[in-house]
C-alpha cells in the first residue's frame, strides 16, 4: 500500500497514524520476523524498518546498540531486502538507513530493491536536500517516496525547498538531538508544526524522536500532526528481553496497541 | 577554478552530508567563516595568538646529521613540533575558537584520537575563555594517558567514548551527537580537514600558514623550491597545511599513511592507498569499508593516523595524480622514531615518524642537490610510553 493512501484511509476514519520502528535483524535474523509481526498485530499503521549502519550519527544509544546487535547477527542489505519482501501485510513499509549503504549498493539498484520488496518509502537521516538530487530522481523513477526530515531549527527558506520535493509524509523532529525515548515530551513542537502547515497544508506530518507514551501520541496529534513515530521505546523492549523473545513480542504488541488506541480518540 | 566550489565539492568529493538539525548551524558557520576570515580585526587577533602564544613562525631546520647519514638528498624539517602544545593542531584550534567566540558561542566540543587535537582545543579554549568538552575513545585514552591528564589540567572535560571501536571515528560520532543536541550554544571544533563543508575548507585555511612559512624559509635557505614535501596523513590537516601553498608548483607532494601491520594484513589506516569512495561523517571521500558500505575499523600504532576516512581534498588530489600516496608500517615508523631521536636530538610524534621514514627512503635514492621537506607535525613526548612498550622497555 502507498503511504499517501494510508494517510487518506486514516483521515477518513478520524485516526492518526502510528509509525513503528525496529532495526531489522535485532536481536537476530530469525527473531526479527516475529518482532515485526508483533508490531503489525499490535496495529501499527506504517512499519519503519531500520537497515543498520556501523556509524549511525543521528541515533541515540538504544538504536546504536540495536544496530550493533543486528550487524553482529549478520544483517546486510541483501538479507534486509529479502526479509522485507517476505512480510505479508498491506501495512506500508519504510526503510531507514544511512547514505553510505545506499551509495555502495548503487542508488538505482537500492531503490529498485525497495520497490521489489514492497517498500514504499525511504528515510536517510544524513542526506540533506542539498545532496539528495540523484537519489530523489531514482525514487521518482521507481515510485518510492523519499521522506525528508525537518527540525525545529529548519527555517522558512530551507523548509520551502524541502516541501517542494517532499512526498509520503514529512518526518518532523520533535527536539534537537538524537533518537531516544524521553520522559517528558516537549511542547515546543507546536510552533514547528504550525510553520509547516502554513506553507503546505497537504503533506502529512509525522513527529518523531523521544515519543514513547500514549499521552505523547495524543499530544502530537492534538497539536496538528497526522502521525507519531515510535522507535526507541520498542527497541528498548527487545534489548531488555533478549533472553526471552516471547516476552519481548508480547510487550511490543501490548505497547503498540496502547499507542494505536491513543491515535483514535483525538 | 578554486576548490572547493560553492557546494563544498572537490569535484566528486566533499559536500555536506549532515543531518537536517545541523544544516542551519553549518550554514551559519559558513557565513561566519567567510565573513571573519577576511576581517582585518579577526586576522589581527589570530595573528597575535599565533605569534605571541603559539610561537609561530616555526623554524625550517636542516637535518644535517640525518641527511649525511642517508647520504642523498638534503632533508629539512618543518618544526611544527615546536608549536605550543606540541603539534600543528593549535593553528586550527586557535582559528576556530576565535571564530566561535566572534559568533557568540560559549562552548566548544572536540573529538580527539592521539589527544593532540583535544589538547590543542583545551589550550585554545582556556586562552579564549570558552567551555570545552572533548570526546575521546576509551582505547585512545589508554594509549594517551598523558594527554588525557594535560587536558584535565587545562580545565577541559573529557568524555570517554565506549561505542564501536572506542577510537577516533567513534569519538567523532559522539561529538556529532552532542552537537545535534546543543547546536544553538556550541561550536563543534573539528580537528582535521574532514566533516561537512565548510570544515575541510576552514581547517585548510587555518593550517595553510605552515606552507606559507615554508615557502619563504626554503627560498631563503636554498634559493629554490624543494623537490619533495612529505607529510603523514590521518585525516590530513598537517598535510594539506604544508601542501596547499605548493599545489601549483613543480614540487612532489607525498602523503604517508599508516601501514599498521601491513596493508595485506587488513590492519592499517591507509585510506588513500587502499580505500574506496563513500560517505562518512558528513563528507564524501575515500573510506575503509566493506562491500556493503559498513565502515571498517582502522589500526595504527599512531592514534592520530588511526581513522578509516581522510579529507576529501586529499582524495581529490590523489585521484588527480597531484598527490603521491604511500604507507609506512608500525615497525618502520618506530625505526624512524629512534633514528631521528638519535641523529638529531628530536623525538618526533609517531604520526610524524611515518613521514620521516619515507623521507629517508626517498632521500637515499636522490642526489645531494635535491631537497626534501618533512612536515614534522608533532613532538613525541606523548608517545614515549607506547614506544617503550613496543620496544619491550619497562619504564
Amino acid at each position: 500500500m502507498k503511504i499517501d493512501e494510508k494517510f487518506r484511509d486514516l483521515q477518513e476514519k478520524g485516526e492518526g497514524a502510528l509509525i513503528g520502528f525496529v532495526t531489522a535483524g535485532d536481536p537476530t535474523l530469525e527473531d526479527t520476523v516475529d518482532i515485526i509481526d508483533s508490531l503489525i498485530k499490535g496495529g501499527v499503521d506504517i512499519l519503519e524498518l531500520g537497515l543498520p549502519f556501523s556509524d549511525p550519527i543521528a541515533d541515540g544509544v538504544v538504536i546504536q546498540k540495536a544496530s550493533e546487535r543486528s550487524l553482529k547477527a549478520g544483517m546486510n542489505p541483501d538479507l534486509y531486502f529479502q526479509i522485507a519482501g517476505e512480510i505479508t501485510s498491506d501495512v506500508p513499509k519504510v526503510c531507514l538507513t544511512y547514505y553510505n549503504l545506499v551509495l555502495q549498493r548503487g542508488l538505482e539498484r537500492f531503490i529498485r530493491d525497495c520497490r521489489n520488496s514492497d517498500i514504499s518509502g525511504l528515510i536517510v537521516p544524513d542526506l540533506p536536500i542539498e545532496e539528495a538530487t540523484p537519489l530523489l530522481e531514482a525514487c521518482r523513477k521507481h515510485d518510492v517516496d523519499f521522506i525528508f526530515l525537518v527540525a525545529p531549527t529548519t527555517m522558512e527558506d530551507r523548509l520551502q525547498k524541502i516541501l517542494d520535493e517532499a512526498s509520503g509524509f514529512l518526518y518532523v523532529i520533535s527536539v534537537l538531538g538524537v533518537t531516544g525515548a524521553r520522559d517528558e515530551f516537549s511542547e515546543s513542537i507546536n510552533p514547528t508544526l504550525r510553520r509547516i502547515k502554513k506553507l503546505s497544508p497537504e503533506i502529512p506530518l509525522a513527529v518523531g524522536f523521544g515519543i514513547s507514551k500514549p499521552e505523547h501520541v495524543k499530544g502530537i496529534l492534538r497539536a496538528g500532526a497526522q502521525g507519531a513515530i515510535v522507535g526507541s521505546a520498542f527497541v528498548k523492549i527487545i534489548d531488555g528481553n533478549r533472553s526471552d523473545i516471547g516476552n519481548a513480542k508480547e510487550k511490543i504488541k501490548e505497547l503498540c496497541r496502547e499507542l494505536k488506541n491513543a491515535t483514535r480518540d483525538i | 577554478m578554486s576548490l572547493p566550489d560553492e557546494h563544498g565539492k572537490f569535484i566528486e568529493y566533499g559536500g555536506k552530508f549532515a543531518p537536517e538539525v545541523l544544516m542551519p548551524a553549518i550554514e551559519e558557520l559558513e557565513r561566519g567563516f567567510r565573513r571573519y576570515v577576511k576581517d582585518p580585526g579577526f586576522r589581527r587577533d589570530l595573528g597575535y595568538y599565533l605569534e605571541e602564544f603559539a610561537g609561530r613562525p616555526t623554524p625550517l631546520y636542516y637535518a644535517e646529521n640525518l641527511s649525511k647519514k642517508v647520504g642523498g638528498a638534503k632533508i629539512y624539517l618543518k618544526r611544527e613540533d615546536l608549536v605550543h602544545g606540541g603539534a600543528h593542531k593549535l593553528n586550527n584550534t586557535l582559528g576556530q575558537a576565535l571564530l566561535a567566540k566572534k559568533m557568540g558561542k560559549e562552548r566548544v566540543i572536540a573529538e580527539t584520537g592521539a589527544g593532540q587535537h583535544g589538547v590543542a582545543t583545551a589550550i585554545a579554549a582556556a586562552a579564549l575563555d570558552l567551555d570545552c568538552e572533548v570526546y575521546m575513545g576509551t582505547d585512545d585514552m589508554e594509549r594517551q594517558k598523558l594527554n588525557v591528564f594535560r587536558m584535565d589540567l587545562m580545565n577541559a572535560e573529557i568524555i570517554p567514548v565506549e561505542s564501536g571501536s572506542c577510537t577516533l571515528k567513534d569519538a567523532i560520532n559522539e561529538a556529532m551527537r552532542d552537537w545535534l543536541a546543543n547546536v544553538e550554544t556550541t561550536h563543534y571544533l573539528i580537528g582535521s580537514i574532514v566533516g561537512p563543508h565548510p570544515y575541510p575548507l576552514m581547517v585548510r585555511e587555518f593550517q595553510r600558514i605552515i606552507g606559507e612559512e615554508t615557502r619563504k624559509q626554503i627560498i631563503d635557505k636554498e634559493g629554490v623550491l624543494p623537490d619533495y614535501i612529505v607529510a603523514c596523513v590521518g585525516g590530513g590537516s598537517n598535510a594539506i597545511g604544508i601542501f596547499h601553498e605548493f599545489l601549483g608548483d613543480e614540487v612532489g607532494l607525498v602523503g604517508v599513511e599508516a601501514g599498521g601491520r601491513g596493508i595485506e594484513s587488513g590492519e592499517h589506516g591507509a585510506t588513500l592507498c587502499a580505500g574506496t569512495s563513500g560517505v562518512l561523517h558528513g563528507t564524501c571521500s575515500k573510506l575503509l569499508q566493506d562491500r556493503y558500505g559498513q565502515i571498517k575499523i582502522s589500526y595504527s600504532i599512531a592514534a592520530g593516523l588511526d581513522y578509516p576516512g581522510v579529507g576529501p581534498e586529499l582524495s581529490y588530489l590523489a585521484e588527480k595524480g597531484r598527490l603521491e600516496v604511500t604507507s609506512v608500517t608500525d615497525d618502520e615508523a618506530l625505526e624512524a622514531f629512534k633514528l631521528l631521536s638519535r641523529e638529531e636530538g628530536i623525538v618526533p610524534a609517531l604520526e610524524s615518524a611515518h613521514a620521516v621514514y619515507h623521507a629517508v627512503e626517498l632521500g637515499e635514492e636522490l642526489d645531494e642537490d635535491k631537497t626534501i621537506i618533512v612536515n614534522l607535525s608533532g613532538r613525541g613526548d606523548k608517545d614515549v610510553s607506547v614506544v617503550a612498550e613496543a620496544l619491550g622497555v619497562k619504564l
